[in-house]
């Protein structure tokens, strides 16, 4: 059985960066139980020498060759940037 | 002269191939539409100028004799879609304020067509939802409405906007995109037609991804001929989305001859619910009786593994979408919040914190913990396991018959807040259209009846992969034998 506890919450939450406060860690922790509570109904499968399948589509990826096909678009990419200096994403200082 | 935004695609393509509209006219009748339907809140950007543009350049094609399917025939287009200088935000507040500078796949194949675009159509937030209360934009209203009654219904999800636009006279045709069911079940909804193709049919490109193994990008219309004719506009290969096969894209239309005569139509045992309406099932059994008329065979089938889809597809769409919204961090478009003092992970943490919504936030956090550490084996390549046999299922019945019938969604629609205080009754909604999308196999929803208050209720066609026509044929002949003319009161203009 599943048992995510406030802690467990705090954990994932760090994983996924995203911020939630302290007061609704309970609650949500409450959910994702429930949740997964109901999926471990797939515990009932037999899935002994089944393989995986991680699409739909199985035909092999398809090679190209290893030139460049498109860029010299900076300005293009980084037009949407909630900040962007010398052609580049600007972020706040990071220092190690 | 009638209202134009009565037309069906099919129509309008043959008076304007005829000279007796023009693509201006026709536009110029649908902006108007919209401006006027502001009521259902299914457009989050119009595009007006834009659309009078692609109009006059759709008269000249057709003048030149260029004219194709969906040439001058206005559309509205899901929010999901890149649509190069023009909002698209899958109506989430983190994409605030991005214009890509680029078109999807999908939307270049209409443009390229003639198509003409309106504007942008709301949606459940990244496509996460069975209702679209879940778009930043605030919720779409279904325009039906129960008999007699004022009360607002949710159009269903996560094509919301699609299916109310068309369904509203405010656009001929919409582009959806479908996950675990956003095409099929908000058309049953909408008494409209949705088709999801075969996955790989349509390019993903320029799709805000959500579950990269499920999405498919499908259509929204009022017929089954109108969805054909969209269908074969979006359809294609492309070499920028790995995933799309290349395979010829038929004429779709001409699967409509309404000779389903000697095909075997497999109903599948598991999809009689306990509890479901008796509204449903009495749909249901009147589809297997327009099948027996029209000549097909019909079989019982079994899938032994659906009641596994959902929570399987709860396990692999999470999954696959923690890892698609990883990209939305606040360095490289959209919303940014800043902590005072922060550092960069501060920044992230902020900014996704304020710019997703519960239900996304749920999503990534379940998708994140079922891919960590020590849990990876027991839930994802569990589910992945799974999705194996539920596929297999498919692949043994479709050796029995040619398509499979089932209803669209377990109820009609239903009213706002009903379900969305409780996660596990609002992803119940897609416990018929899931499977399919598990499977990548293609489906559509076609209006075959309304229930007792009066809202529409659709019938689900399944089929064979890349066998789209057999799925739009057999939909062309419930679509006949249905006769389903019901239109919903118009309260909106």
């Amino acid at each position: 059985m599943s048992d995510i506890d406030k802690a467990t919450v705090a954990k994932i939450a760090r994983l996924a960066r995203i911020r939630i406060e302290d007061d609704k860690l309970e609650p949500l922790a409450g959910e994702l139980n429930g949740i997964m509570g109901w999926i471990e109904q797939l515990n009932e499968v037999n899935t002994d020498d089944i393989a995986p399948m991680a699409s739909v589509v199985n035909a092999k990826l398809r090679w190209r060759e290893d030139v460049v096909n498109d860029g010299d678009k900076q300005d293009s990419v980084l037009k949407n940037a909630p900040r962007a200096e010398y052609g580049f994403f600007a972020v706040p200082k990071v220092i190690e | 002269m009638t209202d134009l935004t009565n037309l069906t695609i099919a129509d309008a393509r043959d008076l304007l191939k005829k000279g007796d509209i023009t693509s201006r006219e026709l536009t110029e009748a649908h902006v108007a539409a919209v401006d006027a339907a502001d009521a259902l809140n299914a457009y989050v950007a119009k595009t007006p100028e834009l659309a009078m543009e692609m109009a006059d350049k759709a008269d000249a094609k057709i003048a030149a004799g260029e004219q194709k399917g969906m040439t001058g025939i206005p559309v509205g287009i899901k929010d999901l879609f890149a649509t190069k200088g023009v909002h698209t935000q899958a109506c989430s507040h983190i994409l605030d304020g991005f214009k890509p500078e680029y078109e999807s796949t999908v939307t270049q194949n209409l443009w390229d067509d003639g198509a003409v675009m309106l504007g942008k159509l709301n949606m459940d937030e990244f496509a996460m939802g069975s209702s679209n209360e879940t778009s930043f934009y605030g919720p779409v209203k279904n325009p039906w409405r129960a008999k007699g009654s004022d009360k607002d219904y949710v159009p269903g999800g996560s094509s919301g906007g699609s299916v109310a636009s068309v369904a509203g006279y405010c656009a001929m045709g919409a582009t959806a995109s479908d996950t675990g069911g956003s095409i099929r079940q908000p058309a049953a909804f909408t008494g409209t037609f949705g088709i999801k193709p075969t996955y790989g049919r349509c390019s993903r490109y320029g799709m805000v991804a959500f579950a990269s193994s499920l999405d498919q990008a499908g259509t929204i219309t009022r017929t089954v001929r109108d969805g054909a004719i969209m269908l074969e506009s979006i359809s294609g290969f492309d070499k920028k989305d790995s995933t799309s096969v290349d395979m010829p894209v038929p004429n779709f239309e001409a699967a409509l001859t309404g000779d389903i005569r000697g095909m075997k139509i497999g109903i599948p045992q598991e999809y009689h619910l306990a509890g479901m309406p008796a509204e449903i099932e009495a749909l249901w059994h009147q589809g297997i009786e327009w099948m027996k008329a029209a000549g097909a065979e019909v079989v019982d089938i079994n899938l032994p593994h659906t009641k596994y889809a959902l929570p399987t597809y709860y396990i692999v769409a999470p999954a696959e979408a923690s890892s698609n919204l990883a990209r939305y961090d606040g360095v490289r478009y959209g919303l940014r919040e800043m902590v005072e003092g922060g550092n960069l992970v501060d920044m992230y943490e902020a900014t996704r914190a304020a710019g997703f919504g519960d239900e996304v936030k749920r999503r990534i956090m379940i998708g994140t913990y079922v891919l960590s550490a020590g849990y990876y084996d027991a839930y994802y390549l569990k589910a992945q396991k799974v999705r194996q046999l539920i596929s297999h299922d498919f692949n043994q019945a479709f050796e029995q018959v040619d398509a499979i019938l089932t209803p669209t969604a377990p109820s009609a629609a239903f009213a706002f807040g009903e379900k969305s205080d409780d996660p596990i009754a609002m992803y119940l909604n897609d416990v018929f259209t899931v499977p399919a999308s598990l499977a990548g196999i293609p489906g559509s929803s076609v209006a075959a009846g309304t229930d007792a208050n009066g809202l529409p209720l659709g019938l689900q066609v399944l089929g064979r992969p890349w066998d789209e026509e057999t799925v739009l044929k057999v939909s062309g002949v419930i679509e006949e034998a249905a006769g389903f003319t019901a239109k919903p009161e118009i309260w909106w203009r």
